[in-house]
């Protein structure tokens, strides 16, 4: 424990709180970008829904559910270092960076089909190949790779993170005693699922 | 290094049991299905395909925070500092949404 803390307790509720304050940046982060989807979508209907229509739906559906269960073996996860079962936990935590691997290999084939076509991001974005029907079809686009590439590139710093924490586990650092470092990496890797139960309906269901 | 493993919680903390992960997980699972048949039948819930999905997202982000987050059995200080963030999102729309919504209506130029 830190000299600088009153006991114990005192030293998890800090680090718990300092957690869910970074948390909460995370969410004005990505909430900022969907304010302007929200608004650009409403000043740019049809737009939109140009773009969307090059979305697979079923592809963000398989996404969502991948992403849901591994929240679950992410939660439970913590679960089996608070009851001390550390082969369990170093289980569950392993299934969750696996799930983040499908994760980012259906993203990877979601990129590479728009890259076919010529939707690229930004000033890439290839009309005389698409010819679309509004020539602001970039804007779109550009919300789409900025939202799904950042919330992306979270998933993969949180596949990093629990690998990281799986590693500490596997030499017997964490018990039902001390296990922050897993919790705080397990509300990050919520944090992601979070984003992404708002950022499937946005981008592939309502268009 | 070796200090911080030995101390220990002053009380016990909450462990959520397992079967009620499960069950959230699955009521997760059932609400995704719940989405997409809703997304499915849109043409007949018009105009507010968009408000029931978006209605359904959020159940399911409270079942996430709630309770894979753990935050139902958390100090308020904790859900007061999470939700401050959602607050001041609420803020950044309302007015950008005054501000845009007021420039068209005054002159067709944005």
């Amino acid at each position: 424990m830190a000299s600088h803390y009153r006991d114990a307790t005192h030293q998890y509720d800090s680090n718990k709180e300092g957690i869910w304050l970074f948390m909460t940046t995370e969410i004005l982060m990505f909430g900022g970008l969907f304010v302007g989807y929200i608004i650009f979508h409403a000043l740019y209907p049809e737009m939109f829904a140009e773009g969307a229509k090059f979305l697979d739906w079923r592809l963000g559906f398989i996404n969502t559910l991948v992403l849901i269960f591994s929240s679950l073996t992410m939660a439970l996860g913590i679960y089996y270092c608070q009851v001390n079962q550390r082969n369990k936990a170093t289980w569950a935590l392993a299934i969750t960076i696996l799930c983040g691997a499908v994760f980012m290999v259906i993203k990877y084939f979601e990129y590479t089909h728009k890259f076919h076509l010529g939707i690229f991001p930004g000033q890439k974005l290839n009309l005389e190949m698409l010819k679309p029907v509004h020539e602001n079809l970039g804007l779109y686009f550009g919300f789409y790779y900025c939202m799904s590439g950042l919330h992306g590139i979270h998933v993969l710093i949180g596949m990093g993170l629990i690998t990281w924490v799986m590693i500490k586990n596997i030499k017997g650092e964490f018990n039902s005693k001390y296990f922050t470092p897993v919790e705080g990496v397990g509300i990050f890797w919520h944090i992601i699922d979070l984003i992404w139960i708002f950022l499937f309906p946005l981008l592939y269901l309502v268009g | 290094m070796t200090e911080q493993h030995t101390s220990t919680h002053m009380e016990e903390p909450h462990i959520t049991p397992l079967r009620t992960y499960f069950k959230i997980g699955m009521a997760l699972f059932l609400l995704t299905f719940l989405t997409i048949g809703a997304h499915a039948l849109r043409q007949y819930l018009q105009p507010f395909s968009a408000l029931i999905a978006f209605s359904i997202a959020g159940v399911k982000a409270y079942l996430v925070m709630a309770w894979f987050m753990h935050l139902k059995y958390d100090k308020p200080t904790n859900r007061l500092i999470f939700a401050s963030g959602f607050v001041f999102l609420a803020v950044l729309l309302g007015f950008c949404a005054l501000d845009i919504v007021s420039r068209i209506a005054q002159s067709s130029i944005l």
